[in-house]
């Protein structure tokens, strides 16, 4: 009785964040895959075709898994954080809370929003990579679950961002200082054993270096970091980052006096 | 089984601020009464709607709904209650049904069961036709019409209207008032607060008035009505009052053909117009200047 209850309380916050993105899909869906697009054509195949091959292989398929998780990265934190944010801001969110939801029901609710949405974008970018150049997934199912573990995680954050919010600039600020900055620096565009190393052991602070490293390894075979390692990097800041944003929702921080 | 809808025990709020909201609030709620909960702006009403729903933490106190502590047993208590809040928290750019059903499946209604409980709240409350609507498309009547059924969605024993008729006009209110009665005789308890004090006086059997984060008041309608003595009429008449005095010192003249004359409760309308027909004066109108509730809540919250 209950576990249906959790269950019906759980769909309907996810159509919900489904219905949302997907109906804007102009606005959710296309600007990413036209960023990442030309990100392909001007690094990948204008660019790319003078540079020589990394680890063996041609520079455009190098880059394609980074560019791949970049808008996983930022559309699965974009959709948690526009959502409740846009839902405190118009009061909506007060909904969530005089009704009969758990908190776990509320933020999983939310997060597979954004992991929805991560899901159908990241999978079009490939499709459209796939016009560049072929790109066979060297282990589909880490692939599914690295999409699925770092999708969930940044749309934690990006819930954690929309709890402490108090304006509609605040919900941009971590992802142009903070997450832009770090997708970059994270080997998306190159080998990190290619950097000063100086510079190598900065990239073992950067959390996304490992998961951009992971993914690469997940569609090319390429381990420049351990995959494990990054498999519980993530595991730990899930972890950790839902607990806080439990206990945000638990004390109602955001929405309660 | 508790015959209490609502308990409110010792209840305090301080806000961050330091603000003390609310000071040793003590109140209770029968199960199918239709309550009124007076006060002016600022007074507290709307931290105690808060905390029953529990969207404003507690400092200290309690908080029963029908008999299951709102803190202890949260979840348990919201499905209970059904809260129209005072101001539109509705998200804009969603189709009111299909808000409709959201609420629905937070409350554990499926998909179908939610679009009937709609179809029928929305006919009863006429906003059928505009149900693919966003709110954004709707008047303000509409929009507080559309607050209302949401409330209703999950059939709640316990609902809260803060202030549900404000800026609606006089028709409109009419018709909400018969709606309030028509859910309120079907065994839904109602906590009412309002700005129209005639409201409160229409429809509602007791009452509780705070003021400063104090219950002031906290009694049945009829007692108030019963324990005002006084009561004052604006009386227009066709002609002037030459002597004024020959009604002694319970009359004032406002004008030159209207007058303010203050009796006693047991004195009725034939018998004032009688006194002014006896000395050759016809009255064309006579108004009760101020309801009794008002006159009392007016005492009471006077600075």
């Amino acid at each position: 009785m209950i576990k249906q209850l959790y269950i019906t309380q759980l769909t309907t916050i996810f159509r919900k964040e489904f219905f949302r993105w997907s109906r804007i899909w102009i606005q959710t869906i296309l600007p990413s895959v036209i960023t990442i697009f030309l990100y392909i054509t001007i690094f990948g195949n204008f660019i790319g075709s003078r540079l020589g091959d990394i680890s063996g292989l041609p520079y455009i398929q190098f880059i394609l898994p980074g560019l791949i998780i970049m808008p996983i990265i930022s559309n699965s934190y974009m959709n948690v954080v526009g959502s409740f944010y846009s839902g405190r801001f118009q009061k909506s969110v007060e909904e969530l809370f005089v009704s009969p939801l758990s908190s776990h029901v509320i933020l999983i609710g939310y997060v597979l929003g954004g992991v929805s949405r991560a899901f159908v974008v990241g999978f079009a970018v490939y499709l459209v990579s796939l016009s560049f150049t072929s790109i066979p997934i060297h282990n589909v199912y880490l692939a599914i679950f690295l999409t699925l573990l770092v999708s969930f995680l940044f749309s934690i954050l990006g819930f954690i961002n929309a709890v402490y919010a108090k304006s509609f600039d605040d919900i941009n600020i971590i992802p142009t200082f903070v997450l832009t900055p770090l997708t970059y620096l994270g080997g998306t565009f190159y080998s990190i054993y290619n950097l000063p190393e100086a510079w190598q052991t900065v990239s073992l602070f950067n959390p996304i270096a490992y998961m951009v490293s992971a993914f690469r390894y997940a569609f090319i075979g390429i381990e420049e970091m351990n995959t494990f390692n990054a498999i519980v990097m993530m595991f730990i800041l899930i972890f950790f980052m839902y607990s806080l944003a439990i206990y945000l929702l638990n004390r109602g921080i955001g929405v309660k006096n | 089984m508790t015959k209490y809808a609502l308990e409110i025990q010792q209840l305090n709020k301080t806000y961050r601020n330091g603000v003390k909201a609310l000071k040793d609030i003590n109140l209770n709620v029968e199960d199918g009464d239709l309550f009124a909960f007076l006060g002016p702006n600022g007074a507290g009403k709307s931290t105690v709607i808060g905390i029953i729903t529990t969207l404003v933490n507690i400092t200290s106190g309690t908080v029963k709904v029908y008999g299951k502590d709102i803190r202890q047993f949260p979840e348990a208590t919201k499905k209970m209650i059904g809260v129209v809040p005072q101001e539109y928290n509705l998200n804009q750019f969603i189709p009111i049904q299909e808000t409709m059903i959201n609420i629905g499946g937070y409350f554990g209604l499926t998909k179908k069961q939610a679009m009937n409980k709609t179809q029928e709240l929305f006919e009863d409350l006429g906003i059928w036709h505009k149900r693919e609507c966003t709110p954004r498309e709707l008047s303000g009547g509409m929009k507080r019409r559309l607050l209302i059924a949401r409330a209703l969605i999950h059939s709640p024993k316990l609902l809260i209207l803060d202030e549900p008729t404000a800026g609606v006009d006089t028709e409109l209110r009419l018709t909400m008032w018969d709606f309030f009665k028509k859910i309120n005789n079907d065994g839904v308890t109602i906590i009412l607060t309002t700005h129209y004090l005639e409201e409160a006086e229409r429809l509602c059997k007791n009452l509780s008035i705070v003021h400063k984060g104090e219950i002031v008041q906290n009694s049945p309608m009829k007692d108030i009505i019963a324990s005002k003595r006084k009561h004052t009429y604006i009386i227009r008449t066709d002609s002037t009052i030459n002597d004024i005095n020959a009604f002694g010192d319970s009359i004032i003249s406002i004008d030159n053909n209207s007058y303010e004359l203050t009796v006693d409760n047991k004195v009725s309308i034939s018998e004032i117009i009688n006194s002014f027909n006896n000395n050759k004066i016809n009255v064309i109108e006579i108004l009760s200047k101020r309801n009794k509730l008002e006159e009392l809540f007016m005492e009471l919250t006077q600075e």
